[in-house]
């Protein structure tokens, strides 16, 4: 079943006719996934052509849903208008809003979050290099590929991972295809301060979802979100899960790349979300080199 | 980014948050205009750098005291002769110190009262939350680790924004009563408007303070800004003094890279955040010191690429180099043509290995084979690490 998004999904873009929108949308045809529609204000009646692909770029995400029948909408507009685009999405009543735009202001994030309560849309990022579930073909061609990750390191299975970083994310999964062991979906939530969807919403889908077997489940520094989640999972997980945790060695006080990434006041250090997750059983990578590794030890693989 | 003690008397005289009179001066004659004008008894002189420990630190010209008292405007101007232009070393500068070319001099009151307020971005609620306390002047940590019973906490509801009854609510806890409660209420709205119009992350007024004649000021403040949304705050941005930051992580953000030294000797340049703490953290994992956070981005060109290197070269402490690159789209072998280009035009003589991962990895892996280019290739991180570690222990 994999979570959030099947093969079978269908997808609109949002800034499909940018430079960066583009490309990822290209990628995403290229990878067979069902994306159906691009949103870009007042290019509405033009087409989106790609590789023998006509995809119809419409003026709203209302209509783009309505003609095409598009229920995830991946948002790729700059930070000035990443907000509206995602509360557009929200009006519109898509399922599923996954935010790629880095950079939006905290302000507007909060308003969003807080608009966003009670709704039935959910959100994932901002700042996230979005969600993979692979496809049946080969480098697993003909997955949904939502967002800007490599979607040829993929490879369809039974892991399920969740991450704030990108290139962490592909790191772990490069190591499980390399090893032979696939993934149901992987799901990077984002590396702001402000996000739409947790490590602990994920747990539980993954908790939840009979094709993801095992979890690796990849945090940094900042927050304390990794906590809250392996506190749940300590006693309500079913499944083996191996974690990361990035930023041992970052100073206090200042902001490691990731807007999220930050610790201040003594809270969300590495070695407190270390120590938190080892203390629900989940089995710590001591480095990242090792991810794929520790969650086969784990799950008695190896 | 931070501002001057200055720079957020002057915010708060746009949005109308009451503080003491006063202005910043570059010259001992504008200083001693400037307290003239003021037209009270007791002024203060304070050099503006972003350093804290100022009070108790010493000019390299022997002068003691970045902050003084006094009660003339001849006497701030002999003051400011004596700062202005001159090297401040407190407890926070390093023995280097800071060049103070500004002074704040303002009216200096008396206090009768001392109390804590702060607006803040607290994550775990995703909203803005106030910090108050009784007790103003002080470490507020350490307050709310020994008596968390003097600590107010309100959260605002971003949709709503502050309300009147909850700047009443907060006056009655820290006992503003009478013309006090209407002067916090005044007060309090304008930090919030301060806060939410200028984009911070925190806005800490320590202290707040009561004087004899009952007025409520905001007497020092620090200030945070979102970095994300410096694009629509021009006059913020203006704000930035960039002679108060690392020169090398000025340069940085000047081709878009996210640099942050350390003081190990271990340089690493990676590609992602994520990616690139991990990076750090693997080094230290196999015993060396990482010198520096380095993350050139998903979409490295050739050109940030050349610039990350002369500035990791420009850490005089660094004496080998971790090149970590995940190429999930971008080309394996654009990043090895940047990097054998930067390693040329930089003479590089110091151990250099690289980890290449991804896609077109081995037309990467054969351009930085082919190059002259001395350097270690690594498949692994971990492989990369321990070969770094173990070439600068042999240097």
């Amino acid at each position: 079943m994999a979570i959030l998004v099947t093969p079978q999904t269908r997808i609109l873009v949002q800034g499909i006719t940018g430079s960066f929108g583009a490309k990822h949308a290209q990628l995403s045809l290229d990878y067979g996934t069902q994306l159906v529609a691009g949103v870009t204000p007042g290019k509405g009646g033009q087409f989106f052509e790609h590789n023998g692909h006509k995809v119809p770029v419409f003026d709203t995400v209302e209509e783009a849903a309505r003609e095409t029948g598009a229920t995830v909408s991946a948002v790729f507009v700059p930070p000035p208008f990443a907000a509206d685009a995602i509360l557009e999405c929200a009006d519109a009543g898509l399922a599923l809003v996954v935010a790629i735009t880095e950079g939006i202001p905290i302000n507007d994030m909060i308003r969003v979050k807080h608009k966003m309560r009670g709704s039935s849309t959910r959100l994932i990022g901002p700042n996230c290099p979005g969600l993979v579930t692979p496809g049946e073909g080969e480098h697993s061609h003909g997955g949904c590929r939502i967002g800007i990750a490599p979607g040829y390191i993929h490879k369809k299975g039974n892991v399920g991972v969740v991450s704030r970083s990108g290139t962490l994310t592909y790191e772990a999964v490069f190591q499980l295809t390399s090893r032979g062991y696939g993934q149901s979906t992987c799901v990077g939530i984002g590396g702001d301060p402000v996000n739409g969807t947790s490590h602990l919403d994920v747990l539980k889908m993954f908790n939840e979802d009979p094709e993801t077997e095992a979890i690796i489940m990849i945090g940094e520094i900042g927050g304390t979100a990794e906590e809250e989640a392996a506190a749940w999972a300590g006693a309500h997980c079913k499944k083996p899960i191996a974690g990361f945790i990035a930023g041992t060695t970052a100073p206090p006080g200042r902001r490691m790349g990731h807007a999220g990434a930050i610790v201040s006041g003594g809270q969300g250090t590495a070695a407190g979300k270390i120590a938190a997750l080892e203390a629900a059983g989940i089995a710590i990578a001591d480095t990242p080199s090792v991810m794929a590794e520790t969650l086969l030890r784990k799950w008695g693989k190896l | 980014m931070n501002i001057h003690e200055y720079q957020a008397r002057e915010l708060f005289h746009k949005f109308g948050v009451a503080s003491p009179g006063g202005k910043s001066a570059s010259t001992p004659e504008e200083a001693e205009q400037i307290a003239a004008q003021l037209g009270v008894t007791q002024i203060v002189v304070k050099a503006q750098i972003h350093a804290g420990g100022r009070g108790k630190g010493v000019f390299k010209n022997g002068f003691k005291g970045g902050v003084h008292l006094c009660h003339t405007p001849a006497e701030v101007r002999h003051l400011a002769e004596q700062m202005l232009g001159q090297v401040l070393v407190t407890n926070q500068t390093g023995p280097e110190g800071r060049l103070v070319s500004k002074l704040l001099v303002a009216e200096a009151v008396d206090i009768s009262r001392e109390l804590y307020f702060a607006l803040l971005f607290d994550r775990a609620i995703s909203a803005p939350m106030i910090i108050a306390s009784t007790e103003g002047g002080m470490d507020i940590e350490a307050v709310a680790e020994h008596t968390p019973e003097k600590i107010i906490r309100v959260p605002v509801d971003p949709l709503l924004g502050l309300q009147p009854y909850q700047t009443r609510k907060i006056a009655a806890a820290l006992g503003l009563r009478g013309s006090l409660m209407t002067q916090a209420t005044k007060l309090f709205t304008a930090l919030y408007k301060t806060y939410t119009e200028t984009d911070c992350t925190l806005v800490e007024v320590n202290p707040l303070v009561v004087t004899p004649d009952n007025r409520l000021l905001a007497l020092d403040a620090k200030f945070n800004f979102d970095d994300n949304a410096l694009y629509r705050q021009p006059a913020v941005v203006a704000m930035r003094d960039k002679a108060e930051e690392d020169p090398r992580e000025v340069a940085a953000s000047e081709f878009n890279l996210n640099y942050i030294g350390l003081d190990g000797n271990i340089a690493c340049l990676v590609n992602g955040a994520g990616l690139a703490m991990a990076t750090m953290d693997i080094i230290q994992h196999f015993g060396g010191k990482p010198a520096n956070f380095l993350d050139v981005g998903g979409g490295a060109t050739k050109e940030q690429v050349s610039a990350a290197f002369k500035i990791i070269l420009g850490d005089k402490s660094v004496q080998g180099i971790l090149v970590n690159i995940f190429g999930g789209i971008m080309d394996c072998d654009v990043i090895a043509h940047g990097i054998v280009d930067a390693a040329r035009e930089t003479g590089l003589s110091l151990p250099l290995v690289v980890r290449l991962e991804g896609n077109n990895v081995e037309a990467g892996k054969r351009t930085l084979a082919n190059s002259s280019i001395s350097l270690q290739s690594a498949t692994t991180m971990a492989e990369g690490a321990q070969k770094i570690v173990a070439a600068v222990h042999a240097a």
